[in-house]
């Protein structure tokens, strides 16, 4: 086994492993965290198929990842209050299944990522970052000053949302729900990676005039990763806010953006397992650290910094070795 | 008499006032090897450009096996049949050797929106790259990483990648630079029976590849087509040897 | 609404433009010769505006007080060039966007670690406070008038130094040709931190004049540099010009927009809904100025390659 898959296989086993053990020491707070870093993972694995596979420096994830939230909020709060969305021209009522959330959360995540990809592909570089980033913002200073769902204090939820044959109040089955949709993201960005898909991305990332050369177009391939992309990040979104019971402006903000960002570098861009290594990674920080200075954000972006000058390959970079190639 | 495969008509183009390519007309008939040579600064790259599909000409146009083809992209020629190959070498350089050819193997095959089976391993597309490096002698180095290949090596790939498109006509950009005397010898003599299966217009700077290999030889100077024949007319014309001899004496 | 507001509105637009064209102007040139993205931008902005407000407190001066901003700024931006920036001119714009969103974490915990969370403030010149009386009886704040004239001013310098003087030279040939200038013999080194320096003293400029109008706090650079961002988007990334035209159509289209928008949906809307519907896609307005802009120039209205 490479020595890659056997850190992979490390990272993956941690996460249950940890929870299993709050468990049994009685810790439902560790189980919450662990929850929180599968969630993040999650978002970090969708953003990784764009910026580590494909490349693509998209500043304004957290656009996906606040519509993934929202579309929890908004479904959920129809349904506490018992309030259709929409009367006409048909009728939307409110749900607290995760699974029809899920679906919409999904969709509206994938609607959007192809409404600002296909707008912000034609443009590359360093216009990509700041379009991606732009995008991000307008729909953060929308979400804050449309009245109806909280603006800027957000929208609480107060029941976690159900799951058929589950009690979702649980931190143990709301945890194994999570860490499962993170499983099989992982699966599916895997196979997506060694697919022919997966190859021509990758290669339009490295050379892109090599790729229409062979017949290929990058800014199709690119725009269908960042619909992608945008799908996973978004239902990291709505898990997150079911986490939190809550959905606010600052899941769409560009530090958001930025958070999720670091996860993967931290991790090590392009690597599967990347933003699992990340975001355990930030959670500790966030809690170590954060527990003794107010201010571990300097820490965070020293450690960033270090990383980013320094260790480019990031945490799985660092341990791994250069990638190997899929052969 | 077989209509031209590949025929450029009245081609310009103009940065400014620099006039980079200067109403050039040439045609590509199949089973021939039509070289195009000029001194440096002649305007061979920007032509190259607007055939393969980057860089758009003010005015003329270019047909292909009798379609218009002056208006699409890079990605459509290279999908109607025109297999390039860069002067610089334009690889994956990540990438091993075999998945360069895989890479081109899957743009034939149009196999792209697979998300599911692993590309290395599906047979097909394998065979058809492994066949591609077999054919340029670049079988051995096929988990070599292609950042980590000699500059003769990269170019032997781009032939090969080019090979996998199983293209109509091949655009070919100085295969021969930066290859020794034996490697291109055998490039030359790969070529010489490349010509059967599509024709293959090709710039070089490689003299005697060029009096060994072509059919045709279009003299380009100063963006202008300043002369079209066989090795002898071109020898002996007046404004080739004025243009080659009083600026830079060919051997 | 009134003719009279209407102005009134157009000049808040004006020096709203105006300061973003502070903030555009040093992001673009600094894009446009060293070819990097920095989004410690903000950051440069919120220093010159601490700054600023520590010495009117310390000295009462105002004018002490912009001196300072430009000083403490410039001298911020010339040390994280020499120390960071320098290592990221070679690299990819990931790495760009990372280590400089890196600075950004620290620049604003470090603030927030030396003064605190809670605003500083930075007041008006008594000189200043008060309204000036324009051509058609329109009063308005003597201060905002002032930063429209300093913001033009300094536009102005800008394509002086440009165009006409030794780096400005050096700066034009730079965009063009970064080797070329190094084989000449140029001190590129010096260019890139003159540059960076530069565009950081003008940040700071902006971050200091602003104060004065608003709060001087941590993070408040952030929402400023996104809005320059597509400023430059706007007006095509490398060009003074672009940077100028950009920022006047940005800062116009929000403030108007947030002003007439409500009121156009208030003609056929209930009052409640219209002011909803308006002040959202007011608050959208430039985004989608943006956006209709790229579909027509991807690189911007004065983008060069």
């Amino acid at each position: 086994m490479s020595r890659e898959a056997m850190i992979n296989t490390v990272l993956f086993l941690m996460l249950p492993v940890t929870a299993v053990s709050a468990l049994l020491l009685d810790e439902p707070f560790i189980i919450t965290l662990t929850t929180k870093v599968a969630i993040l993972a999650l978002a970090g694995v969708g953003l990784n198929i764009a910026l580590g596979l494909g490349g693509l420096v998209s500043l304004g994830h957290a656009a996906f990842f606040g519509i993934g939230g929202y579309a929890m909020g908004i479904l959920a709060y129809h349904a506490q209050t018992f309030t259709p969305l929409m009367e006409a021209p048909f009728l939307i009522e409110g749900t607290k299944s995760m699974p029809v959330i899920w679906l919409v959360a999904v969709l509206a995540g994938a609607l959007a990522a192809l409404a600002i990809g296909a707008l912000s592909l034609r443009t590359s570089g360093v216009y990509f970052i700041m379009i991606t980033l732009a995008f991000g913002q307008m729909l953060y200073y929308f979400a804050i000053s449309w009245p109806a769902y909280g603006g800027e204090d957000g929208l609480s939820v107060y029941v976690r949302n159900g799951f058929p044959g589950l009690n979702t109040l649980d931190p143990i089955q709301f945890f194994a729900l999570s860490f499962v949709i993170l499983a099989m993201a992982l699966l599916f960005a895997g196979r997506l990676a060694a697919a022919p898909f997966g190859l021509a991305l990758s290669a339009a990332r490295q050379n892109a005039e090599r790729v229409e050369t062979v017949g290929l177009s990058p800014y199709r391939l690119r725009l269908l990763a960042f619909v992608i992309s945008g799908a996973i990040t978004a239902l990291a979104g709505a898990l997150f806010a079911d986490l939190n019971r809550f959905v606010s402006p600052t899941m769409l903000s560009w530090h958001m953006s930025g958070e999720i960002m670091i996860f993967v570098i931290l991790g090590g861009v392009g690597r599967l397992f990347g933003p699992v290594a990340g975001a355990a990674l930030f959670i500790l920080l966030e809690h170590v650290l954060g527990g003794l200075s107010d201010f571990w954000h300097v820490y965070l972006g020293i450690l960033l910094l270090l990383v980013v000058l320094f260790a480019r390959g990031g945490m799985i970079g660092s341990l791994a070795g250069r990638q190997v190639a899929h052969d | 008499m077989t209509n031209p495969l590949l025929d450029i008509r009245s081609l310009n183009k103009s940065f400014g006032a620099l006039k980079a390519t200067d109403n050039v007309s040439l045609d590509l008939y199949p089973g021939e090897i039509h070289a195009l040579i000029g001194p440096n600064g002649a305007g061979k790259s920007t032509l190259i450009k607007q055939i393969a599909g980057g860089l758009p000409p003010n005015s003329g146009e270019i047909w292909f096996d009798g379609h218009d083809m002056t208006g699409l992209s890079t990605t459509a020629r290279a999908r109607a049949g025109l297999g390039r190959t860069f002067q610089i070498s334009s690889l994956a350089m990540e990438y091993t050797v075999l998945q360069n050819a895989v890479l081109g193997a899957v743009g034939q095959q149009g196999t792209v929106w697979r998300f599911f089976r692993p590309v290395m391993g599906d047979a097909a597309l394998r065979g058809a790259a492994m066949a591609a490096l077999e054919r340029v002698g670049l079988q051995d180095l096929a988990s070599k990483r292609t950042a980590d290949l000699s500059h003769g090596q990269r170019r032997l790939l781009e032939v090969a990648v080019a090979l996998t498109l199983n293209p109509r006509v091949f655009l070919m950009d100085e295969p021969m630079a930066g290859l020794g005397a034996g490697g291109s010898k055998r490039l030359t003599g790969f070529l010489d029976g490349l010509r059967s299966e599509a024709p293959i217009l090709l710039v070089e700077h490689d003299m005697d590849a060029v009096f060994a290999l072509a059919d045709r030889i279009s003299v380009l100077v100063y963006g202008k087509v300043i002369a079209t024949g066989s090795a002898e007319e071109i020898k002996a014309d007046p404004q080739v040897r004025e243009a080659y001899l009083g600026e830079e004496g060919v051997a | 609404m009134t003719t009279l507001l209407l102005i009134e509105q157009i000049l808040n637009g004006l020096q709203f433009g105006v300061m973003l064209f502070l903030m555009a102007a040093g992001l673009t040139l600094i894009f446009g010769v060293m070819g990097l993205i920095n989004l410690a931008h903000g950051s440069l902005y919120m220093v010159g505006a601490f700054a600023a407000a520590a010495v009117a407190e310390a000295t009462g001066s105002f004018l002490l007080a912009l001196i300072a901003s430009l000083i403490a700024a410039a001298a911020a931006g010339a040390i994280i060039e020499l120390v960071v920036i320098r290592r990221l001119y070679d690299r990819d714009h990931l790495d760009q966007v990372l280590a400089t969103f890196a600075l950004i974490l620290i620049f604003s915990e470090g603030t927030r670690w030396l003064f605190g969370s809670f605003p500083l403030f930075l007041d008006i010149p008594d000189a200043l406070a008060g309204p000036v009386i324009l051509p058609g009886g329109i009063q308005y704040p003597a201060y905002r008038l002032l930063i429209i004239a300093i913001g033009l001013l300094i536009a102005f310098g800008l394509f002086q130094l440009i165009a006409r003087t030794r780096i400005g030279i050096q700066i034009r040939a730079g965009e063009s040709d970064r080797e070329m200038i190094a084989a000449l013999g140029v001190d590129i080194s010096r260019l890139y931190t003159i540059v960076f320096a530069l565009g950081a003293a003008l940040a700071g400029l902006a971050g200091a004049l602003v104060g004065a109008i608003q709060s001087v706090q941590v993070g408040m650079g952030e929402p400023v540099l996104i809005l320059a961002f597509v400023v430059i988007v706007i007006g095509g990334i490398g060009s003074i010009k672009g940077a100028l035209v950009g920022a006047l159509l940005v800062g116009l289209t929000d403030t108007l927009g947030g002003v007439l928008l409500p009121g156009f949906f208030g003609t056929f809307m209930e009052p409640s809904a219209a002011t909803a519907v308006g002040s959202s896609l007011a608050s959208m307005s430039i985004y989608i100025l943006m956006a209709g802009v790229l579909l027509f120039k991807p690189t911007g209205l004065y983008g060069g390659a």
